[in-house]
């Protein structure tokens, strides 16, 4: 840091810094009026209601304990259905611990929280009959995963309660909500998944040795689909030692797979499919028989297939066909991770594990659920992003205008407000959100100036320089003169304030500017040009008009030549 | 005009000059923003006229005709290249201005008394010091600038002790100058003024080539204070205002141009730093054994066919060598060959902050392709062709690995990564800091020697 600006921030801290924490003071008694009016005049704060998946399988918790205390810090009180994150490894002895109600059954959650975070869709509850969708409350709000493409019958439910409805599936994909994108998260946890399903169930070991008893040759897995949870399968696959190839439409993920040491296999064709909101859009007929062929080959020679082509909201495309399947190797294994749109592979069972002529195709649609503590983890934390979105001051403020709110709010005040047509993840060239290596930004390494020893101890004579200089304005100056002090030190902070955005190719022009500005001393002859000083005022006159129509003349000029 | 409605056309005025500086932040916006600052300045003047204030109408007529015509001329003629002179000379000019208010303002006091005269007096001295002292440092840069003067700093012995002596010693003569009778004042102020104006040409006369940057902005920063000071000595808050806007203007310009740098203010107005340019002591041909690989144009111009991807990095010698227009014609001529063309910009590159962006602009290259240093560092690597046209200490590794280096810390543009580095040079001369750049010697350097503009419109000539 230089001297020049240490004695710049100095400057700053002796003279902003009090203004600030007034300021800060001021608007903390403000939030407190405010808060103090929320709780007389509305209500208490708002309440988050947590509630035990009664969907069969499902192992995952909408909040793990240790979000509950973000909320807390929030301002809102948490609800905790009683068992909620069993299945998950989250006692309620560990809620409470954080701050969290538990409360006996889910009626109770239903009846007094603000917003209920769930993770599936709401459907009917077994033991008594009724549709969770009805419990929702007129003013309440719901957060799951709703697939709302698919369940237009339950929007229609939602929509007869009153109450609101957010899917967090449809966080479009844009940096600024990649900290809430549900579906990346579970992508992510899904892609690690499919590789432990299938070295679980693969005979052999994926890591290549060469052992006293003979040589282990590594197995070879084929990753299609590069997308979040491909990425996740290649660098789970590769960290296991196995040979890692990867496909993918998109061209542009080439560097992704190979960034992490995959292999990126490359069909001779020029088409490039990367297709709206970061997802692949769908080939031409030639392309796709190329593609076709390629599986074809690679079908014979791999042993783990796991797919990932899934189209939000459409039938899966079929990449692995019956004859692919049946040249496979015998104990090789397919992990279908669209088997909940009908799956990649064509002999994939939704939801099952099958065997078939002696290859394993697992079509599990619950992967993120297999690790529960984990997703349910990763759940909560997008989730809790989520709700500081859309709070303000505690509670709950749907911005409909706004981006993110926009896509996710599918129901609110009785209306079914989402629109299948347009395509919400709107793209953005940071599509990808899941990014195992992060290259590291070259930094030009600036090593701090040598500075004198006594470069420190400089502060205090200049701190004390400054106080007595201000003390004897105080003491000896006139009121009007006190007045133009005032008006200096603001203007010089408005100066610093504007200059900093000035953007630095525009800094010639910003000289000549200034300069034909402060030609506005001018002023200061005009004023005398009378009497016994003419000449003097006439020549400052003079040279101080040069300097105003030179200035900005010769600004217009630079700046005519500036175009895109 | 009653007064209440001057004040008002002065805030009017006021708040215009910062919009205008506003708006020049963007260069969308720029233009707008300098059309916001005449008006203002217009509102300014036609309120002062009416105000009553001004005596002889007919005179401050005929001398703004005159003042503006010139300006007017100056303007329109000036060479892009020249635009570091040109500010340089417009600083003086405020600062004459602002010595010559503090004497007229001295001779016609009004009616003040007790500690607001003294206050009023103070000001005075301020104004006329920090006036002249502007003035003669503006002309010396202007004179360095110009090359009528080398750009070889001045270090006399004891410099700083000398410069103390007069600072003090202005101090000396400010305090009897408040105590004295009207007769001596008018003299002390004009010592006062004789001796601040030797502190600028002392002062300027010790900093080297290279710090132009830094001291054009400090002397632009330094123009702002003395029309402030000018605003306190006629209690004018327009003045005030407005000083002061150009004032930190100037001081963030010299800040931003000393990081770029990397040095401290301190050490850049101390002086005493690099020498002159050209005449440079000329280091052997070789460098830790290694011989640096000279190349022809023919060969560039196929380098340059042959690439995907090129940068330039525009110096100095580019508006010394005035090869904009050619640099131009080539990067048109590479972008029909489908080549991808980009500019690197140091933050220090040339004379003056933000030089060679206007000298590109004036060859008409489209401002979206130029590139800040922080912007462009890491697509080096990617580069096939990196052409350094008359740059040298922004581009010296040194600066990064060789901590003996006089520049070891200075960020520079990383234009080794690339895969080929042709550098237009006119001898292996040191650059203004006089120091050996040992990218020259890099296996990857090529060397084209000669005039920027005539390689360059050779290898203009071979493309086509």
């Amino acid at each position: 840091m230089s001297r020049f600006e240490k004695s710049y921030k100095i400057c700053l801290a002796t003279l902003v810094n009090p203004l600030f924490k007034l300021l800060i003071l001021l608007e903390k008694i403000m939030c407190y009026i405010g808060d103090l009016s929320y709780t007389i005049n509305d209500r208490n704060l708002m309440i988050i209601g947590v509630l035990k998946e009664i969907h069969p399988g499902e192992r995952r918790v909408a909040m793990a304990p240790s979000v509950v205390k973000q909320s807390l810090k929030n301002g809102h009180s948490v609800l905790v259905e009683q068992g909620a994150g069993v299945i998950a490894n989250f006692t309620d002895d560990q809620y409470e611990d954080f701050g969290a109600e538990i409360v006996e059954n889910a009626h109770q959650v239903w009846g007094r929280a603000d917003v209920i975070l769930k993770i599936r869709a709401p459907e009917i509850i077994h033991e008594t009959g009724e549709h969770e969708a009805e419990l929702l409350r007129k003013e309440s709000c719901l957060i799951c995963l709703l697939n709302p493409g698919r369940n237009s019958d339950l929007l229609k439910m939602l929509a007869k309660t009153g109450g609101t409805a957010i899917a967090v599936d449809q966080i479009p994909r844009i940096s600024r909500a990649q900290s809430m994108d549900v579906l990346s998260s579970m992508a992510n946890i899904s892609g690690y998944r499919a590789v432990t399903e299938a070295a679980h169930n693969f005979g052999r070991l994926f890591t290549g040795q060469i052992t006293a008893a003979g040589k282990i040759p590594p197995a070879k897995v084929l990753v299609i689909g590069a997308g979040v949870a491909g990425l996740s399968a290649v660098g789970c696959a590769q960290s296991l030692g196995a040979i890692v190839r990867a496909f993918d439409t998109r061209s542009g993920v080439r560097e992704e797979v190979q960034s992490m040491g995959a292999e990126y296999l490359e069909l001779n064709f020029e088409e490039d499919g990367a297709g709206r909101g970061g997802y692949a859009k769908t080939m031409s007929k030639e392309f796709i028989d190329a593609e076709m062929r390629l599986f074809a080959e690679q079908a014979k020679e791999v042993n783990i297939i796991i797919t990932t082509a899934a189209i939000p909201g459409k039938k899966s495309p079929v990449l692995i066909t019956k004859e692919m399947v049946e040249s496979m190797i015998p104990g090789s294994v397919i992990v279908d991770l669209a088997a909940e749109g009908g799956g990649n592979c064509e002999m994939t069972i939704p939801g099952e594990f099958r065997v078939y002529k002696k290859v394993i195709i697992i079509g599990f649609t619950d992967l993120p659920s297999r690790l529960p503590t984990q997703a349910s983890q990763l759940f909560s934390n997008n989730t809790s992003k989520l709700l500081q979105h859309l709070c303000q001051h505690g509670q709950l403020k749907l911005d409909l205008d706004d981006e993110i709110t926009g896509a996710i709010t599918v129901v609110h005040d009785g209306k079914i407000i989402w629109d299948p047509d347009k395509p919400k993840r709107v793209a953005e060239k940071s599509a990808q959100p899941v990014k195992q290596e992060t290259f590291p930004k070259s930094v030009s390494p600036k090593s701090p100036v040598k500075e004198s020893k006594n470069g420190s101890w400089l502060k205090l004579p200049f701190l004390i320089l400054a106080g007595v200089l201000i003390g004897l304005l105080g003491y000896g100056g006139s009121s009007e003169f006190l007045s133009h002090i005032t008006v200096f030190v603001l203007a010089c902070f408005v100066g610093f304030m504007v200059i900093w955005n000035v953007s630095p190719s525009l800094h010639t022009p910003l000289m000549s500017v200034t300069n034909a500005i402060s030609g506005i001393i001018v002023i200061g002859g005009m004023i005398h040009l009378s009497g016994d000083q003419i000449i003097l005022s006439s020549v400052a006159v003079l040279i101080a008009t040069i300097n105003i129509v030179g200035g900005f003349v010769v600004t217009h000029r630079m700046l005519e030549m500036f175009r895109k | 005009m009653p007064e209440g409605l001057i004040n008002v056309a002065y805030i009017v005025a006021a708040v215009l000059f910062i919009l205008s500086l506003r708006g020049l932040s963007k260069q969308e916006t720029a233009r707008k923003g300098n059309i916001y600052g005449a008006a203002g300045m217009l509102l300014a003047v036609i309120a002062t006229i009416l105000g009553g204030h001004v005596d002889s109408l007919g005179t401050l007529m005929l001398v703004m005709l005159v003042g503006g015509g010139i300006g007017l001329i100056v303007a329109r003629r000036v060479a892009m290249s020249a635009m570091p002179e040109l500010v340089a000379i417009l600083h003086s000019f405020v600062g004459a201005a602002a010595v010559l208010v503090g004497i007229v303002s001295h001779m016609e006091p009004g009616n003040l008394a007790g500690t607001e005269l003294l206050i009023h007096e103070i000001e005075i001295v301020l104004g006329v010091f920090i006036g002249a002292y502007t003035f003669t440092g503006s002309v010396i840069a202007f004179l360095k600038l110009r090359g009528s003067i080398g750009g070889k700093p001045l270090t006399l012995p004891l410099r700083h002790k000398l410069n103390l002596l007069l600072v003090l010693s202005s101090v000396l003569f400010g305090v009897w100058f408040v105590n004295g009778n009207p007769e001596e004042q008018i003299l002390y102020l004009m010592i006062i003024i004789a001796i601040s104006g030797l502190l600028g040409i002392h002062m300027i006369m010790a900093i080297g080539g290279a710090d132009m940057p830094v001291v054009v902005s400090m002397l632009n920063s330094y123009s702002g204070w003395a029309a402030a000071a000018a605003g306190f000595m006629l209690s004018n808050d327009l003045l005030i205002i407005t000083g002061a806007l150009v004032g930190s203007s100037g001081a963030i310009l010299s800040y931003i141009m000393c990081s770029g740098m990397n040095r401290s203010f301190i050490s850049v107005i101390a002086g005493g730093f690099g020498v002159a340019e050209g005449t440079a002591v000329v280091v052997s041909q070789e460098f830790d054994g290694k011989e640096a690989q000279s190349i022809t144009a023919e060969e560039t111009a196929d380098l340059l066919r042959g690439a995907k991807q090129v940068i330039v990095v525009p110096g100095y010698g580019m508006a010394v060598a005035q090869a904009q227009h050619i640099v131009h014609e080539i990067t048109k001529n590479l972008h029909n060959r489908n080549v991808s063309v980009k500019f690197a910009i140091h933050p220090v590159a040339g004379r003056l902050p933000g030089h060679m962006n206007v000298l590109l602009a004036e060859a008409n290259l489209p401002y979206d392709i130029v590139f800040e240093m922080d912007e462009i560092n890491s697509e080096f690597k990617a580069a096939d062709v990196v052409l350094v046209i008359g740059a040298n200490d922004i581009v010296n590794p040194g600066a990064l690995d060789d901590e003996s280096s006089p520049i070891f810390g200075m960020p520079v543009l990383e234009v080794w990564d690339a895969k080929t580095v042709i550098v237009l040079k006119r001898s292996m001369a040191t650059g203004y800091s006089g120091v050996g750049n040992s990218l020259y010697f890099r296996d990857n350097t090529r060397m084209l020697f000669g005039d920027a503009k005539d390689s360059l419109n050779k290898v203009s000539a071979l493309l086509n």
